[in-house]
């Protein structure tokens, strides 16, 4: 732990690194009253505490704010006295009762041992790297994370309560609150724990067939029915004259069969999630056609999902769970991160995968298997707010291939499934509390329309989108 | 004479076992050359410089076997050498698309005798180590599977044996019970899994109830066999000696069916062996299926391989403990 710097000392600077201001003297306490240099000690003392620091940072993210620089904050204490700047800055923002509500969170978790569960693919990068990298450790929860052979599975242990939280595709949150393919149970999108992510992989023989209007009769996989993944597929193939129930098949095949699948010739491509398309390119069974962000910029894919029990039984335990799980997706995003989360997710624990494959993956610089080399850097991305458009689309394309046998309030429904709100206060206040961390999405309108395949779908307009779209199951 | 046989037979096993390692062996060797270094024409190296390549990276590219192709795709992709190695290396990314004559990338292949040998020693080396939740030693996940087996299987001899007796016994029984048998004796454990998973609500449990329920129907349909075909006249030399129908089931049905009996439970504990990889595949966690499934998710074969040998061999001293257990309660007529 670095030693820490209190925003509330007048002899020492605390955001430059450089000592613009004038020297700290070797004393940090030196011409101080006593009552100052005691306030002072007494508070070192307390962020030593684990819990304490979170707060502490809080503060001086509030202190910047005020002062910008060092120089302005360090003249104004002098002549306030520690004491008084003391309470003259809570008076201006309520820095006791923000701290005391993020002491009492780590105070008072009401459970400290967890079980995640985790499907062993990159999209669950925030969730796996958050606890080989230790994430989780810093909010004082100690979490097993259980990897899980099938999204099937996964749903079924999510229902009986084996796990309090779990890595889920975006749509399963929907589909089981809504009791679809499972019995109905309240479960709340928390956050994005990847966006991007996919592609669509296709068998080395179709390198000169790559236009979707001579796929007629292919055979597909993909991972699950409620996905991105068989949403994004069959909106590609029916914008491309082709309807997705009578002209292709899909299948859902588990990942690592796809590739299998695809060695034998039994599927002609799949849209599934990485490290399964970058894996059918090592193989040299298969080759990118497209990454689904090139469909649709930012879409969704896989989601941290909390049981609407679990949320009002462990109030302060969710927030320490997103915290740290949006930590962990903050700092996948960086750029030092993808490295460092793709190192960290390797061994057999994990995704037992090669690592330079992970690597490319996460860092975007690639071979795409057709003998080029690529380079996107958002070829997976870590976007942590889930948005209503997001989820309204989804709602409504369950609709479109009638997974939903009734016209619904798309919007109204969205609001209730994802926790968009509830997460993006979180990012905010953890922006407030450490300025390493940025979240892009944070303030970003949430319900603004997205060009998803060249056409504008706005939330609002859900019901005429998919009415106006191709081979749609919604009349009759 | 019958030594001569024995030694026969195993030398004709030990040639099979070589000639077909050898076989194996031809089909999956690759002989490991490294890479190969790949010479640049002067126009080639221009052009390079010319898209700002340094000189020293192209060297090092051009030792690693890349391609001037792929080089030229580098170079204008702009990628310098550090966004390479954290992209994972150069001979990575240097994977062009296949051909007839590119050499078959790693992991591609089925692995030789070779690699298996070595992920074997490494498995049997370090059976009990513990590195994480989802990565423990086989001797671990061996105990798991077995656990589940014993308890499974244990609570279905509790049913089955009984049960058989009083269908064996009870020809009203027998017809009453028998389309129930029958329709549920062969349904698959992969079928049961969703349902168990369903309404009992715990993948453990789940788990231990298909190892129930599979290994139920071979010991209740033998148990009722091995009683209803107890010679008469031992059961007639009871009844003359007027025995309680409790005696003469203890006493003279189970000694006379006891071999049948006991055929049931060696059929069916190899069923509980079949059926607990299966239930392990679909639910994950732990077990030996689970390591199956592991390696196979992870699309390492070498592993998977070893994995597989292994619950044949454990498989197999399964079986020789029941056939001892048999030869303990045979007699001759």
């Amino acid at each position: 732990m670095t030693h820490f710097k209190d925003p509330f000392n007048p002899n020492i600077d605390v955001w430059n690194e450089c000592g613009e201001a004038s020297e700290s003297p070797a004393d940090p306490y030196a011409g101080l009253s006593k009552e100052d240099a005691d306030a002072l000690k007494l508070r070192a003392k307390q962020s030593l505490n684990a819990e304490v620091g979170m707060a502490r940072a809080l503060e001086s993210s509030v202190m910047q704010g005020l002062f910008k620089t060092d120089i302005s904050r360090r003249a104004f204490l002098r002549s306030a006295g520690v004491t008084g700047a003391l309470a003259a800055v809570s008076t201006v923002f309520p820095l006791t009762s923000l701290q005391a509500m993020a002491e009492e969170a780590m105070k008072n978790l009401e459970k400290t041992k967890l079980t995640l569960g985790f499907v062993p693919i990159t999209c669950a990068t925030p969730i796996i790297g958050g606890h080989a990298l230790g994430f989780y450790q810093r909010y004082g929860l100690d979490v097993d994370i259980v990897k899980t052979a099938g999204w099937a599975v996964s749903r079924d242990k999510c229902l009986n309560g084996e796990y309090d939280g779990s890595h889920l595709l975006f749509p399963m949150p929907m589909a089981m609150s809504l009791g679809i393919g499972s019995i109905a149970q309240p479960w709340k999108v928390v956050s994005n724990v990847n966006t991007n992510g996919q592609a669509i992989v296709l068998a080395n023989k179709h390198r000169d067939n790559q236009d979707p209007k001579n796929w007629k009769g292919f055979k597909f996989a993909v991972p699950f029915e409620y996905s991105m993944h068989n949403l994004l597929l069959r909106n590609y193939v029916a914008d491309a004259g082709l309807d997705p129930d009578r002209d292709i098949q899909i299948r859902v095949v588990p990942p690592p069969e796809m590739v299998a699948n695809l060695r034998s010739e039994n599927v002609d491509g799949y849209l599934a999630p990485d490290p399964f398309c970058q894996r059918a390119v090592y193989d040299q069974v298969g080759f990118i056609h497209k990454l689904t962000l090139d469909l649709w910029k930012q879409h969704p894919c896989c989601v941290f999902g909390l049981s609407e029990k679990f949320i009002t039984e462990n109030p302060n335990t969710t927030m320490a769970l997103t915290t740290s799980i949006l930590e962990a997706t903050a700092s996948a995003e960086t750029s030092e991160g993808r490295v460092a989360f793709a190192e960290s997710m390797a061994p057999a624990n994990y995704l037992n995968q090669p690592v330079e494959i992970l690597k490319q993956i996460l860092t975007g610089v690639f071979p795409d298997g057709q003998g080029n080399i690529k380079n996107v850097p958002d070829r997976i991305s870590f976007m942590p707010l889930p948005t209503q458009t997001m989820g309204t689309w989804v709602l409504s394309q369950l609709r479109r291939w009638n997974y939903i046998d009734a016209d619904t309030d798309y919007a109204t429904l969205a609001e209730e499934l994802v926790m968009t709100t509830t997460t993006r206060e979180r990012m905010r206040a953890m922006m407030a509390a450490d300025p390493n961390l940025t979240f892009s999405d944070a303030e970003q309108d949430v319900y603004a329309p997205v060009d998803i395949q060249g056409r504008e779908f706005a939330p609002a307009a859900a019901q005429q989108f998919i009415d106006s779209q191709p081979f749609s199951r919604t009349v009759g | 004479m019958v030594q001569k046989i024995d030694m026969r037979s195993t030398l004709l096993s030990l040639t099979i076992l070589l000639v077909g390692v050898l076989i194996w062996h031809a089909a999956t060797h690759v002989p490991d050359t490294g890479p190969t270094g790949v010479e640049l024409s002067q126009a080639e190296m221009d052009t390079l410089l010319g898209k700002n390549m340094l000189p020293e990276d192209i060297e090092y590219y051009a030792a690693q076997g890349v391609e001037f192709a792929q080089l030229e795709q580098i170079a204008s992709l702009n990628l310098s050498r550090s966004m390479i190695e954290a992209a994972g290396g150069i001979q990575a990314l240097g994977i062009s698309a296949p051909d007839e004559n590119s050499a078959p990338a790693p992991g591609s292949l089925f692995p030789s005798p070779t690699q298996i040998g070595k992920e074997l020693w490494a498995t049997i080396a370090d059976p009990f180590y513990v590195a994480g939740t989802n990565d423990m030693g086989f001797g671990i996940q061996m105990g798991y599977s077995l656990l589940r087996v014993l308890i499974g299987y244990s609570l279905s001899a509790a049913v089955a044996i009984p049960l058989g007796f009083l269908i064996g016994m009870s020809p009203m029984f027998y017809k009453a019970l028998d389309p129930f048998i029958q329709v549920l004796k062969p349904i698959s454990p992969l079928a049961w899994m969703p349902i168990a998973l369903f309404t009992i609500g715990d993948s453990e449990l789940s788990s231990i109830f298909v190892i129930f329920i599979c290994s139920l129907w071979p010991m209740l349909t033998n148990t009722a066999f091995g009683v209803a075909n107890v010679r008469s006249d031992w059961v007639n030399v009871a009844r003359t000696h007027e025995l309680s129908t409790t005696k003469t089931a203890l006493t003279v049905i189970l000694p006379a069916a006891a071999p049948t009996i006991i055929t049931g439970m060696r059929i069916s504990i190899g069923i509980a062996w079949l059926v607990i990889v299966a239930a392990e595949m679909l639910v994950g966690g732990t077990g030996i299926g689970y390591v199956v499934w592991n390696e196979w998710n992870g699309l390492r074969l070498d592993r998977m391989i070893v994995a597989i040998l292994l619950i044949g061999v454990v498989g197999m001293l399964l079986d020789a403990a029941f056939a001892r257990l048999q030869r303990a309660v045979a007699y001759a007529e």
